[in-house]
């Protein structure tokens, strides 16, 4: 018996297992990790994934396309736009259906559908029955779109132990590679998906992860890259044989699935080539085109992606300066320019997880299926009835503290112990060595502030013909913590210059504030309590 | 040493956590069961420590270096009459290796006897041991090849002891061993040991009846003659597959009488059936007492009648015959009494010199023998005793009485001398 962690998106579907330790995204029969969320109903027979992609061009009424989104929601309150060149949702007792040869198909029977060819690839790579899932949602999925997914989940065959949320997924399987859970930063996590990007600001205290803010977007994705490129080529095309690559829905779809297959491949290579035999009016198409032309033809777009996360950041109540980590996740993240504009909007500190800054990184597609996959693993030893229990909001709403706590260190600065937003109880220690005899310690509240540094100009002395230009200098700003409230003040005798002391910060269920000195035999403690 | 507060600290804001990753988990468990951070701290440091135990125990049981140095030069050819385990290193664990030890120490072998790591270290080309430590993997990994292997592994076998023991703790500790190596054997799992002296009888009958009904698994394939894989000639392939077809039923065969016998003698020597057998005897005897008390006590309830009876006639018969005797003893004693009385009172009338009349002294006689005639007993008893002491004239009076009473009871007459 086997568990799997499914990333259901509306573009594409992948599956992962853990095997021996390492996470194993499965491909299916047709050797597709990245499974396209699509089925295709042609003369009888049933197609999935990149074949039933394929009838796109010729059958577009029989072919379903990004339905994810419409589980659980009323027809009326659906955005029809992207199934455009797909076969068109209808309505079937106030939900979405398609209608395929005359048959009105409801969404679930769809999702079921698509399910179980999920499971049978599964059950085929890995020689053994599916015994439980863990699906990934995004986190503005409402509560009778989660309800509908476990139930028609269940009804596939694959039962559903956990739907967890996208972003937290995403950072599971990041933090997992990098065995980096107990480095308390601050995340960003982007998703940018094919046709919406979402995307929080997550903060990681003590391996648990909590979620400050999100933002979603339908309108900014992969499709309007897709689309930028597709009027880029259409344009060049009509130019060169005065036909129109758009009048028809055929040629349309011709002309995307080729645009499409350059656009991933410019993500690996500086330039790429596209061909479409009888494009219209029976041209045929043949053009190529370089990373540099792609990255202004989607100049809009990426300055949009831009917008979106500093508005996520600013919807947190934080400014980019804060953020220690972006980490980039979706398909579109493995476009170059993507991670090098974000890198515009934050502080060089700022780490940018993305294929494009270290190429051993996972495909960021597939970091949903993979932190679904760690998390199945995880709870697989736990039963139905123990992880819905440890679901429980008594479990999952934790008091968070609003400023960080630390002493001050020899200089005077602050030294944070437990950053803001740690959820407690916590204990957390840290331990330095004394230059002096007889150590005071004193236990602060950290006040944030922007520190300035004014980087100066090097002047180039060889230069003479310097021109006019008044070279700017630079500012570079950094969010510091200076001390703030004195929480408790310790003094410590009898201790030697260059004895070790150890520091110990612990808040308790009740939110009292344990504060403990320790050098050798010397124990001092105290107790500060939260203001109400 | 001391403390001094200052302010309190800023309120806290209620957030749900994502409910993924492991310390979400820990968080959790912490949560639900109600854990301190010290308690939780407790639990999973004694955890920690079972891992790396558990880590340790397996390099333990691994050899250190090559048990066999002479593996080292075998021909990798004939590597099916090498020692598998001890290639690999396990030959101390050998049938009870698991997969993963297997995996655990091909690898450590590798890394000790890879060709790249002699001919750096100046050897030629001597990969005649890797090769063999190849083939090893290869066998002990798949699981049909390894029973074959196993099947004929004469290293893990146990020699039987010879002779007969004087010291039953000997015989367990001499034959127990072998029954370990040949349970190996066993389809059936657990196998019923020896056991020692205290075992019951239900444990060695078991234990008998298990190996005397043994169900073995080991086959002889692994000594098969290569069988040529040319397809040139058929006849000789088939017949060389039919031989070694043969030679595995007769070795089977073979095996399994070994074993049989092996038992059988064992069973034989067993001290503990003999014991058994003894102690089932002393128990048949003491229930047919049991069972037969009833009648006994009837018999010996009539035993003691009939001695009670006996002895009663017994005394009765010896009181009748003291009783006799002592009759008959009164009798004499009586008779001699009257002699004795006789002869005093005879005597009397001597002794007293005839009251002076001498010359009657015949007819004195005469009377007084008629008067002794005429006296019962105790009559004359009775003048005995009264003339006993008394002199010529009182005599003279006594018999003057008594003749004039006897002759007045008319019980003498003719009296001359004391009418």
């Amino acid at each position: 018996m086997a568990t799997i962690g499914i990333a259901f998106g509306n573009s594409t579907t992948s599956f992962a297992t853990i095997k021996d330790g390492k996470v194993d995204v499965i491909a299916n029969p047709d050797g597709e990790r990245f499974i396209s969320s699509a089925l295709s109903y042609v003369d009888g027979d049933e197609y999935h994934g990149q074949q039933a992609l394929a009838q796109l061009v010729r059958n577009p009424r029989s072919t379903i396309v990004n339905f994810r989104d419409f589980i659980g929601v009323p027809f009326t309150d659906i955005n029809a736009e992207n199934s455009k060149y797909a076969a068109h949702p209808v309505e079937l007792n106030g939900k979405v259906a398609y209608e395929i040869n005359g048959n009105k198909l409801s969404i679930e029977e769809i999702v079921k559908r698509h399910l179980k060819q999920i499971k049978n690839a599964a059950e085929d790579y890995l020689g053994q029955s599916i015994e439980s899932v863990v699906i990934t949602v995004p986190t503005n999925f409402t509560d009778i779109q989660k309800e509908d997914l476990i139930r028609i989940s269940n009804d596939a065959g694959l039962k559903v132990k956990q739907l967890i949320n996208e972003p937290a997924s995403a950072l599971l399987a990041h933090l997992s590679n990098k065995e980096q859970f107990l480095e308390d930063k601050l995340y960003v996590v982007a998703d940018f998906g094919g046709i919406r990007s979402d995307a929080a600001v997550i903060s990681v205290r003590g391996g648990i992860m909590t979620l400050l803010a999100t933002e979603h977007s339908t309108k900014l994705g992969g499709q309007e890259l897709d689309e930028a490129l597709i009027d880029f080529f259409a344009t060049d095309f009509t130019k060169k044989f005065k036909a129109d690559a758009k009048k028809t829905e055929k040629s349309y779809s011709k002309l995307a699935a080729a645009a499409i297959i350059t656009k991933k491949t410019l993500s690996n290579v500086q330039s790429a080539s596209v061909s479409v035999d009888s494009l219209a009016e029976g041209f045929d198409y043949m053009s190529s085109i370089n990373r540099l032309r792609f990255e202004l033809v989607g100049r809009k777009i990426f300055s949009e992606m831009n917008q979106f996360i500093e508005s996520l950041v600013h919807k947190a109540g934080l400014e980019t300066l804060d953020i220690e980590s972006v980490l980039l996740v979706g398909g579109t993240s493995n476009i170059p320019k993507v991670a090098n504009t974000l890198s515009l909007i934050f502080p060089e500190s700022t780490e940018i997880i993305a294929p494009a800054m270290d190429s051993k990184l996972p495909n960021p597609n597939e970091l949903n299926c993979r932190g679904a996959a760690i998390q199945a693993s995880l709870i697989a030893g736990f039963d139905y009835d123990e992880v819905k229990e440890s679901l429980s909001p008594i479990v999952v709403n934790t008091e968070h503290i609003s400023s960080p706590i630390g002493i001050k260190d020899v200089d005077g600065k602050f030294l944070t112990i437990l950053p803001r937003e740690t959820a407690y109880p916590i204990k957390k220690s840290i331990s330095f060595e004394t230059t002096t005899s007889n150590v005071e310690i004193q236990f602060f509240e950290g006040q944030r502030t922007i520190k300035e540094t004014v980087l100066e100009v090097e002047k180039f002395s060889d230069d003479e013909d310097d021109e006019d230009e008044e070279e700017e200098a630079e500012i570079v700003k950094e969010v510091e913590y200076i001390p703030g409230t004195l929480l408790g003040k310790m003094v410590l005798d009898g201790v030697t210059s260059g004895s070790k002391v150890e520091v110990i910060v612990q808040i308790n269920k009740d939110g009292k504030l344990h504060l403990t000195a320790r050098s050798g035999s010397v124990v001092v403690k105290g107790e500060v309590s939260q203001s109400a | 040493m001391s403390f001094t507060a200052g302010a309190s600290y800023s309120a806290a804001i209620k957030r749900p956590i994502e409910p993924v990753g492991p310390y979400f988990l820990a968080h959790a468990t912490r949560t639900l069961k109600g854990h301190s951070w010290s308690e939780y701290e407790q639990i999973e440091a004694s955890k920690n420590v079972v891992n790396v135990e558990e880590k340790d125990s397996d390099e333990a049981l691994f050899d250190e270096s090559i048990s066999d140095p002479e593996l080292l030069s075998h021909d990798p050819r004939d590597w099916k009459t090498c020692d598998l385990y001890a290639a690999l290193g396990l030959s101390k664990l050998r049938v009870n290796a698991t997969p993963e030890q297997i995996v655990k120490a091909h690898r450590k072998a590798v890394l000790q006897h890879h060709p790249d790591k002699k001919s750096s270290a100046g050897g030629l080309d001597q990969d005649g041991f890797f090769k063999i430590i190849q083939k090893a993997y290869e066998t002990l990994l798949d699981p049909s090849k390894r029973r074959q292997f196993d099947s004929v592994d004469e290293a893990a076998d146990v020699t039987p002891p010879t002779g007969k023991f004087t010291v039953e703790e000997e015989f367990y500790s001499a034959w127990a061993p072998v029954f370990v190596a040949e349970s190996r054997f066993s389809n059936k799992q657990p196998v019923p040991q020896l056991g020692d002296a205290n075992s019951t009888k239900d444990e060695v009958d078991s234990f008998y009846k298990f190996w005397n009904n043994f169900d073995s698994w080991r086959s002889f394939e692994w000594l098969d003659e290569d069988v040529p894989d040319d397809t040139s000639n058929r006849d000789h392939k088939r017949y060389i597959e039919k031989k070694n077809n043969n030679s595995r039923k007769k070795k089977k065969n073979d095996d399994n009488k070994r074993l049989s016998d092996l038992v059988k003698k064992v069973q034989s020597d067993d001290p503990r059936i003999k014991k058994f057998k003894d102690e089932e005897k002393a128990e048949k005897a003491r229930k047919k007492w049991e069972r037969e008390a009833g009648s006994r006590k009837a018999e010996e309830e009539a035993k003691a009648k009939a001695e009670a009876e006996a002895k009663a006639k017994a005394d009765v018969e010896a009181a009748a015959k003291a009783g006799k005797e002592d009759a008959k003893k009164a009798k004499e004693a009586a008779k001699n009494a009257k002699k004795k009385n006789k002869r005093a009172v005879r005597s009397a009338a001597k002794d007293n010199d005839y009251f002076g009349d001498a010359s009657k002294a015949a007819a004195i006689d005469a009377d007084i023998d008629l008067l002794i005639e005429s006296f019962d007993d105790v009559l004359l008893g009775e003048i005995a005793a009264k003339l006993k002491g008394a002199n010529a004239d009182a005599a003279k009076v006594i018999f003057v009485e008594v003749a004039a009473k006897q002759t007045a009871d008319k019980k003498v007459s003719s009296l001359t001398y004391f009418k």
